[in-house]
C-alpha cells in the first residue's frame, strides 16, 4: 500500500529528540531551529487576549529555583500557565536544603509529588545534571551555577533572528565577566552551532581559560573587538567580583568594558545591544545606550516567555500520557 | 634508625600453628629489595620469612610442612600504603580502623599509614597512643600513625615532634592541609631534623588554588567550574625544595600530579637533598576527563590532570623520580558525595584498587614487576623506616599472593570499606589477590 504524504506536511517537521533540556550542549543546528520556529508561534499566543493553550492541561510544572531570580522564574511560571499546566513555584532558600538535606534527597522528595516537568535553577555547576539522574520527568535547566543558561541562549536567539535573520552571517560580540556567566557559555555554544562569529571581550581576569577553543575570538579591547559587530551582548558585572581582584574598580571597569555610545559606535551603525538582566546601569552599560533605540533588552524578556513555552511544548510531547 | 615496632594486630586472622612451616611453591617470586624476580618458593614459619627464591626446595619440602601450590601466581611482599585517610577517632561512619584494615587485607595492603586529620587531630602522644591500640584490638593489619605536624592542623605551632616520634608517628604531616607559612615549614624541617623526622606535605599554594574544584583549563571551563592551575601544586613544591636545602631536613610530597613537579623532584633529587615523592595510583591512571558530567566521586585534591601530566607521572615512576604510589584512600560519607560536583568532598576509596590499578602499568609495559613492588612495598617501608616490604629470609611474613590476570569488573557494592566513594565503579581490571598474610598469618583469602 503507497504510503500516504499529510497534506501540506508536519507543522513541525522536525521533532525535539531530548526528554530532558540540561544546556545548549548536545542541540544539533536542526534541533535549535525547530524550537526558535516553535517559539514564532508561541509569541502569537501571548500577543492575544486569549493568552490560553491546553497543551499542558493537568501537567504539573514544579519551578524550583536554589537561587534567587524574580525575571526567569516569573517567565517559566507565565509560559506554564499560558499552556495550561499547574504551576508551583519553590524558592529553596529557606527550606530543607539548608537544614542539611543533600540535592539528591529534595529531588526524590519532589520526584514522589509526581512533577511533570522540573524547572531548576542551583547555583553549582552540573547540579541540575545530578538532579534529572534522579527524578522521572523531565527537566529543564534555569541555569546551574557557571555552566549553562539554555533558554536564555534560545531566546537571546529569537530575539536576534527576528531582526537580524539567519544567525550564520552575523557576528556577535559578548562583553564583560565571561568566566562566571552560564549565559555566556550557552550563547557560545549555540551560536557556534548556528555558524554565527563569536567574539569576547572583556578583561583578561574574567575570561576563562581556553575559551580561544570553545570557538570565540578573544579580545580585550572594546574598540578592537566590536569592530563591525551586528550585535553587541552585554554581560552582568556582579560587585562581589571587586574583592575578588578580578577588577579594581567600578569606575576602572566602567571605562574600558562598560558599552557607552562611543563604543558602541564601533560596531556597524545599525547593530544592536542586548543584556540578558538585570542590568547594572552604570556599571556594565550606560543608562544611554541601555534605554536608546538600538537597545532590544524589553524585547529579550517578551522571547523568553515565548522560548520557554516553546520548550515546555517541545519535551511535553515526550511525556507519557498513559 | 630505631626501627619502628609495630604492635601485631590481633582480631580477623585465621587461627593456625605458626610453627608449623608454610611453603608458598612454584610461585613467581618478586623481592624488590634483592632484586629478585623468578620462579621459585617462599617459606614461612613462626611469622617470619624463612626463605624465598628459586632454590629453597631442591631436597624437597619436609613431612608435615603445609604446602600451597602457587604456579601461575606471584608471591610478593604485601604493599605498604602511605597514605590512608580513616575515620576513627571522630568519624567512624565513614571508615573505622577496622573496617579500612577489612579493606587493605583485601586489596594486599598489609601496612596502612594513618592521617592524622581525625576528630580530634593526632597531635599528641596519647593519641598516636590511642590509634595503636586501637589498631592492635581491632585491625587485621599493621597500622602505623603519621602525626600532625601542627597543632590542630592550624599550620602555625609545630607539634611536640621528638615526644611524638618516640610514641610511634613514624611521620609528621598536616594530611590535606598545606602549611602555608614558609616560616613554620622552615622550622618544622629544620627542627625536625635534629630527630630524624620525615616530614610530608600536601604541596598546595592555597590562595592560588582558591574555590577551585579541578584543574583549569578547557574542561574547567566548558563544565563552568573553578579551576585550580597546575602552578598551585608547583610553587609550592619549588618553595619546599629551597626550605628543604636550607634546613637540610627530611621531605616527601605526600602527593604530586604535573610534569613540573617530577622536573622539580629530579633537580632536587640531583642536587642531594633527602626528597622523596609519591603519586595516587588515581592519578596514574585517570584524567580530568573522566569526571565526565560531573561525578563527583573524581573530584578529588589535587584534581586529576590532563593526559600529558597522567603521562609524565607515569614516566616519573617509572624512570625512579617518583619513588612511591599510595591510593590516597579517602573515604567519603554519602552526604559528602550526594552533591554538586563544586560542592561535594574531596577524595576516594583506594585500598582495594590500589593493586589492581597498579597493574595495569605492567600490563601496558610501563613497569616490571619488580618496579611495582619497590613503589607500592619496598620503598614506602624503606622511607618510613619499617622493617616490612621485603621478602629477605627473617623479616616480617608480610606477603600476598597475586593471581595476575583474572580478569573481573569492580562493582563497588562489594568494597569491604565501610565508604564506597571509588572513581573505579565499573572498572576492568586483570589481577587480583587471592590472599593476604601479615606476621605469617593469613588475614585474607579471595
Amino acid at each position: 500500500m503507497a504510503k500516504i504524504e499529510p497534506v501540506g506536511g508536519p507543522v513541525y517537521p522536525l521533532d525535539f529528540p531530548q526528554k530532558h533540556l540540561l544546556g545548549i550542549e548536545g542541540l544539533s543546528a536542526a534541533d535549535i531551529t525547530a524550537l526558535l520556529d516553535r517559539a514564532e508561534g508561541e509569541i502569537l499566543v501571548s500577543r492575544q487576549v486569549e493568552k490560553k493553550k491546553n497543551v499542558l492541561r493537568g501537567r504539573t510544572q514544579i519551578n524550583i529555583f536554589f537561587e534567587a531570580s524574580t525575571r526567569t522564574q516569573s517567565s517559566f511560571e507565565i509560559a506554564g500557565k499560558r499552556l495550561g499546566a499547574d504551576v508551583m513555584n519553590m524558592s529553596v532558600a529557606s527550606s530543607s536544603v539548608k537544614k542539611g538535606e543533600t540535592l539528591i534527597d529534595t529531588a526524590q522528595t519532589l520526584n514522589a509529588m509526581r512533577p511533570d516537568i522540573l524547572v531548576v535553577r542551583h547555583h553549582a555547576a552540573g547540579a541540575v545534571h545530578l538532579l534529572a539522574r534522579k527524578v522521572s520527568c523531565s527537566v529543564i535547566n534555569a541555569g546551574d551555577g557557571a555552566h549553562e543558561h539554555p533558554t536564555q541562549a534560545l531566546l537571546d536567539a529569537l530575539t536576534i533572528r527576528r531582526h537580524k535573520g539567519p544567525l550564520h552571517d552575523l557576528t556577535i560580540a559578548i562583553c564583560g565577566d565571561v568566566l562566571h556567566s552560564r549565559v555566556a557559555r550557552s550563547n557560545i555554544i549555540l551560536l557556534n552551532t548556528m555558524g554565527a562569529r563569536v567574539r569576547v571581550i572583556g578583561p583578561s581576569t574574567l575570561m576563562p581559560k581556553g575559551i580561544e577553543r570553545m570557538g570565540t575570538e578573544v579580545f580585550t579591547s572594546m574598540k578592537d573587538g566590536l569592530k563591525g559587530a551586528d550585535i553587541v551582548m552585554m554581560l552582568r558585572l556582579q560587585r562581589e567580583r571587586m574583592a575578588g581582584s578580578f577588577v579594581p574598580s567600578v569606575r576602572e571597569y566602567f571605562r574600558y568594558w562598560g558599552l557607552d555610545q562611543e563604543k558602541l559606535s564601533y560596531a556597524k551603525p545599525d547593530a544592536l545591544v542586548m543584556h540578558p538582566g538585570p542590568m547594572n546601569r552604570g556599571v556594565e552599560i550606560d543608562p544611554e545606550v541601555a534605554d536608546g533605540p538600538q537597545s532590544l533588552i524589553a524585547e529579550q524578556v517578551e522571547m523568553g516567555v515565548a522560548v520557554r513555552m516553546a520548550v515546555l511544548e517541545a519535551l511535553a510531547e515526550h511525556l507519557p500520557n498513559d | 634508625m630505631p626501627l619502628a615496632t609495630s604492635s601485631l594486630p590481633a582480631s580477623g586472622r585465621r587461627a593456625s600453628d605458626t610453627s608449623r612451616p608454610t611453603v608458598f611453591a612454584h610461585a613467581r617470586v618478586i623481592d624488590p629489595a634483592r632484586g629478585l624476580d623468578a620462579i621459585g618458593s617462599v617459606i614461612v614459619a613462626e611469622g617470619r620469612i624463612i626463605a624465598a627464591g628459586p632454590e629453597v626446595l631442591n631436597q624437597g619440602a619436609p613431612e608435615g610442612w603445609e604446602i600451597v601450590d602457587c604456579a601461575g601466581k606471584i608471591v610478593a611482599p604485601g604493599l605498604v600504603d602511605m597514605r590512608v585517610f580513616v575515620g576513627e577517632p571522630g568519624h567512624e561512619h565513614r571508615e573505622t580502623l577496622a573496617s579500612a584494615s577489612r579493606a587493605a587485607a583485601a586489596g594486599g595492603v598489609t601496612t596502612i599509614i594513618t592521617m592524622p586529620d581525625t576528630d580530634p587531630v593526632i597531635d599528641d602522644p596519647a593519641l598516636v597512643d590511642f590509634v595503636m591500640r586501637r589498631a592492635r584490638d581491632t585491625a587485621r593489619v599493621r597500622v602505623h600513625p603519621m602525626a600532625a605536624l601542627t597543632r590542630g592542623l592550624n599550620g602555625a605551632e609545630t607539634v611536640e615532634i621528638g615526644l611524638l616520634k618516640e610514641s610511634g608517628a613514624v611521620a609528621f604531616t598536616d594530611g590535606r592541609k598545606s602549611v602555608s607559612s614558609a616560616l613554620v615549614m622552615r622550622r618544622a624541617l629544620r627542627y625536625g631534623r635534629d630527630f630524624g623526622a620525615l616530614i610530608v606535605h600536601h604541596v598546595e599554594e592555597e590562595t592560588l588554588a582558591g574555590a577551585g574544584v579541578v584543574t583549569e583549563g578547557e574542561f574547567a571551563s566548558r563544565l563552568g567550574l573553578a579551576g585550580i592551575p597546575r602552578e598551585a601544586e608547583i610553587i609550592m613544591l619549588e618553595r619546599d625544595m629551597r626550605l628543604v636545602a636550607l634546613t637540610g631536613g627530611r621531605y616527601h610530597a605526600a602527593q604530586i600530579s604535573t610534569s613540573d613537579s617530577v622536573e622539580i623532584i629530579r633537580a632536587a633529587k640531583a642536587r642531594g637533598l633527602d626528597v622523596t615523592a609519591a603519586v595516587s595510583v588515581a592519578h596514574l591512571s585517570l584524567n580530568e576527563m573522566d569526571i565526565g558530567t560531573y561525578r563527583s566521586f573524581l573530584k578529588l585534591s589535587p584534581p586529576l590532570r590532563h593526559e600529558d601530566d597522567r603521562l609524565a607521572m607515569v614516566q616519573g615512576v617509572a624512570d625512579g623520580t617518583i619513588d612511591i604510589v599510595v591510593s590516597s584512600h579517602d573515604p567519603q560519607d554519602v552526604e559528602m558525595k550526594r552533591q554538586p560536583f563544586a560542592e561535594s568532598g574531596s577524595g576516594a576509596v583506594g585500598l582495594e584498587t590500589l593493586l589492581p590499578a597498579a597493574m595495569r602499568l605492567v600490563h601496558n609495559g610501563d613497569l616490571t614487576w619488580l618496579q611495582l613492588f619497590s613503589v607500592l612495598a619496598m620503598n614506602p617501608a624503606r622511607r618510613l623506616g619499617l622493617d616490612v616490604g621485603t621478602l629477605s629470609p627473617g623479616a616480617q611474613a608480610d606477603l600476598i599472593v597475586v593471581d595476575p590476570e583474572v580478569a573481573w569488573i569492580l562493582d563497588r557494592a562489594t568494597l569491604q570499606s565501610r565508604s564506597k566513594n571509588t572513581p573505579f565503579e565499573n572498572a576492568r581490571f586483570s589481577g587480583r589477590v587471592l590472599r593476604t598474610l601479615v606476621g605469617g598469618e593469613t588475614v585474607f583469602e579471595g
